[in-house]
C-alpha cells in the first residue's frame, strides 16, 4: 500500500497554543493552508452504491442507537481514493464508552474479499453531523487496519435540510514531545459513476416524481421517446434563450454563441442521395433481421405443435 | 395473479456494481437476493454477491459462505430471508438447465421467489434492463416429478412459452433515499451521455444473430433426433405386426397338420422399444430461441425509431 504523499504537508504545521490569535501572520498562513487543503487536497471518489448502503443501514439501526458506523472498502492510489463498497458494523455507544464489534468487521471483510479481492479497507463511515470523541477512538482502531484511513460522515438526520456528506483524514497535531492531538482535515468529495451505474441512477431518480415513490421499468420504444423528449426540452430552452438575445432582452454572450455554432455544424452535412442510401440500407438490415426473428419464432411454434400430435 | 414486486435502489446499484467490477465478457455473475414477503407480495431489500468459481478455490464451500454472510447480515438487522437470486446475462442467453434447477429449488422452498436477470450490455445502451422470472406452476409440477419424457410433457401441455413467466418489477424507495438521490443529482458533475440515441446497431445485431444461429443449429439437431426416434418406433411397430402375423400363420399351419401350436412368446421382450429422447432440452432451446427473437425485435424497433428521427433531422437541415 502506498503511503499518500500529502500526509507530510499537514504534519509540517506546528500549533502553538500560547500564541495569541488576533493579529499574527501565522493565523493567515494557517487559514490559507486550510483553504488549499480543502480544495487541492486529494480526492475521495465515492460511488452511489456506498451512500445508498449507508442510508439503508441507518434506516435499519437498532432502537436507541443514534448513529451507525461501518467500514469503507475500495482502492487507493497516489492521488485519490476510490470508495466502492461498504458494510455496517454493529456498535454500542453511550456517554462514556464505545464498543465496536471488531470480530464482525474482520469476518465481513474476509467474506467480501472472496468476491472482490482487489478491495481493501480504506476507512470507515458514521452517520451524523459531528465528529465526536468516540470517533477519534474508532478512527484509531481503523488506523491499525489501513494506512491513513478516511473518515466519512453522512448527515442522515438532515440537520441542515440537506444530506451533508463529508470526508476527513486525520493528522497529528501538537507539540512534539508533549500531548499530541488529532485533527480531522476535510477532503474534497467527487461522485463517480460507472456508465451503467449512471444509467441505473437516472432511472432511480424517477421515483422522486411519483407520489407512491414507485417506478416501473419502461418498454423499449417508450425509452427512445423519452430520450427524444429530453433533447426536445433542451432545444426549446436554447431557442427561448436565442429569441431573448435577438429581441435584446438578454445580453449576447460570445462563448454561448460559439457553442451554438458548434452545435449547428455538428449535424453532418451529407448529400441527399448518400443519406437516402445509408438510411435505406440500415432500415433494410433491421427489417430483414426482424423478418428472420419472426420466421424463427413461427418455426419453433410449429415444431411445438407437431411434436404434440 | 402476477403482482409486481418491489425492489429498492440499493439492490439495483449493488447488482450493477457487481457485474461492472467482477464480470468480464460472457462470464455470468451471480448472487443472492434478500428480502421479505409482505402480504403475499415480495419485497427485495438487499443482496450479496457470490464469488466467481476459480480453479484454485476447489475447497471453497458455497454453502458455508452463504451461511456466514446471512448470519452476519442478521446482526445488522438486514432481512435474511433468501427470496431469490440474480444473474447477469450475455445478450439474453440464460434459459438453461442450470437456471431451471436453481430456480426450482428456490421456488420449492419459497413460493414467490424470483430470479432477476440483469443485462449489462443492454443497460450500457441506454436504459436499465432488469427482468424477473418465475417458473410457471405447470413447470414446477413437472420438475417435481422429474419426468421429462415426451408423454409427460404432452399430458401437461407445456410449450416453451409456458416455462418461465415474467414478473413486473417496481422500484420503491424510502424518503431518505429520495433525499440522497436529490443530493446526488445536484452535486453530480457527470454530463448526460445520450447512449440511448446512439445510431450504430450492426455490432449488437451481429452478436445476437450469431447466438441465435447457434441455438437454431442445436434445435435442428434435437429435431433430427426426435424424428429418428419416431421413425424407429413406427418401424418397430411394423416389425411387431409382421412377427405376430407370421406366428399366427405358423400356428394355423401347425393346427392343420395336427401339431401343437408354438408357445406364445412375450413380444415386448423381443422388441425392446427405442429410448425416447428427453424433451426438456428441446424445450429449453426453444425457450432460449424465443427469448433471443424477442430481444432482437425490441432492439430493431428502437433502432428504426432512431433512424426515422435522424431522417427528420436531415430533412430539416438540407
Amino acid at each position: 500500500m502506498n503511503q499518500c504523499d500529502w500526509q507530510g504537508a499537514t504534519a509540517r504545521i506546528p500549533w502553538r497554543p500560547a500564541l495569541s490569535f488576533s493579529s499574527s501572520p501565522f493565523v493567515t498562513i494557517l487559514h490559507f493552508l486550510y483553504k488549499i487543503m480543502a480544495v487541492h487536497g486529494p480526492f475521495v471518489k465515492i460511488h452511489p452504491v456506498v451512500l445508498a448502503s449507508i442510508v439503508d443501514s441507518y434506516e435499519r439501526r437498532n432502537e436507541g442507537a443514534s448513529r451507525v458506523i461501518g467500514t469503507l472498502l475500495g482502492t487507493a492510489d497516489k492521488h485519490s481514493v476510490e470508495v466502492t463498497n461498504c458494510f455496517s458494523v454493529p456498535h454500542n455507544e453511550s456517554e462514556d464508552e464505545v464498543a465496536v464489534d471488531m470480530e464482525f468487521a474482520k469476518n465481513m471483510y474476509e467474506l467480501h474479499k472472496k468476491v472482490s479481492p482487489s478491495e481493501v479497507i480504506i476507512g470507515w463511515y458514521a452517520t451524523g453531523y459531528d465528529i465526536t470523541e468516540h470517533s477519534v477512538l474508532i478512527h484509531e482502531y481503523y488506523s491499525r487496519e489501513a494506512p491513513n484511513p478516511i473518515h466519512m460522515t453522512v448527515d442522515t438526520a438532515l440537520q441542515s435540510n440537506k444530506m451533508n456528506i463529508r470526508a476527513y483524514v486525520s493528522s497529528q497535531m501538537g507539540v512534539p514531545g508533549k500531548t499530541v492531538g488529532v485533527m480531522f482535515t476535510p477532503l474534497t468529495i467527487k461522485y463517480i459513476y460507472y456508465d451503467t451505474e449512471r444509467i441505473g441512477v437516472d432511472l432511480l431518480q424517477r421515483t422522486r416524481a411519483s407520489p407512491s415513490r414507485t417506478n416501473g421499468l419502461t418498454t423499449d420504444l417508450a425509452q427512445v421517446a423519452s430520450a427524444a423528449g429530453h433533447v426536445q426540452e433542451m432545444l426549446s430552452t436554447m431557442l427561448s434563450y436565442i429569441e431573448d438575445v435577438l429581441s435584446g432582452k438578454v445580453m449576447a454572450d460570445n462563448s454561448v454563441g460559439r457553442y451554438l455554432m458548434d452545435l449547428v455544424n455538428k449535424v453532418p452535412k451529407i448529400t441527399a442521395e448518400d443519406f437516402e442510401s445509408m438510411l435505406n440500407s440500415n432500415i433494410n438490415d433491421l427489417l430483414m433481421v426482424t423478418y428472420l426473428a419472426n420466421l424463427t419464432q413461427a418455426q419453433i411454434a410449429l415444431n411445438e405443435k407437431l411434436v404434440v400430435l | 395473479e402476477n403482482l409486481p414486486f418491489f425492489i429498492t435502489c440499493l439492490v439495483v446499484l449493488k447488482i450493477i456494481k457487481h457485474y461492472q467490477e467482477e464480470g468480464q465478457g460472457s462470464e455470468v455473475v451471480q448472487g443472492v437476493l434478500l428480502g421479505l414477503v409482505v402480504e403475499d407480495r415480495l419485497e427485495i431489500t438487499n443482496c450479496f454477491p457470490f464469488p466467481q468459481h476459480t480453479e484454485d478455490d476447489v475447497d471453497f464451500d458455497e454453502v458455508q459462505y452463504q451461511m456466514e454472510m446471512m448470519r452476519s447480515l442478521r446482526h445488522v438487522n438486514i432481512d435474511h430471508l433468501h427470496v431469490g437470486w440474480y444473474q447477469s446475462t450475455y445478450y439474453g442467453s440464460f434459459v438453461s438447465r442450470a437456471l431451471l434447477d436453481s430456480q426450482f429449488s428456490y421456488q420449492h422452498a419459497i413460493e414467490e421467489s424470483v430470479v432477476l436477470i440483469y443485462d449489462p450490455i443492454k443497460t450500457a445502451q441506454g436504459s436499465l434492463c432488469l427482468k424477473a422470472y418465475r417458473l410457471t406452476p405447470k413447470l414446477m409440477e413437472i420438475c417435481k416429478e422429474k419426468d421429462f419424457s415426451p408423454e409427460a410433457l404432452k399430458k401437461a401441455c407445456i410449450g416453451y412459452e409456458h416455462m418461465l413467466e415474467e414478473v413486473p418489477i417496481v422500484i420503491k424507495n424510502s424518503h431518505l433515499i429520495n433525499v440522497l438521490l436529490l443530493d446526488l443529482q445536484e452535486k453530480s458533475t457527470v454530463a448526460d451521455k445520450p447512449e440511448l440515441l446512439n445510431l450504430s446497431s450492426s455490432n449488437h445485431l451481429e452478436k445476437s444473430l450469431q447466438l441465435l444461429m447457434d441455438r437454431v443449429d442445436g434445435m435442428s439437431q434435437e429435431i433430427v433426433k426426435y424424428n429418428t426416434y419416431c421413425r424407429n418406433l413406427t418401424k418397430q411397430q411394423q416389425q411387431k405386426q409382421q412377427y405376430l402375423q407370421r406366428r399366427q400363420q405358423e400356428n394355423t399351419q401347425r393346427q392343420s397338420r395336427g401339431e401343437p401350436p408354438l408357445p406364445e412368446e412375450d413380444i415386448n421382450k423381443m422388441f425392446k422399444p427405442p429410448q425416447a429422447p428427453p424433451r426438456m432440452d428441446t424445450l429449453l432451446i426453444a425457450g432460449q430461441v424465443n427469448n433471443y427473437c424477442q430481444n432482437i425485435k425490441a432492439f430493431t424497433s428502437q433502432n428504426l425509431g432512431k433512424l426515422f428521427m435522424a431522417e427528420a433531422l436531415q430533412g430539416h437541415s438540407s
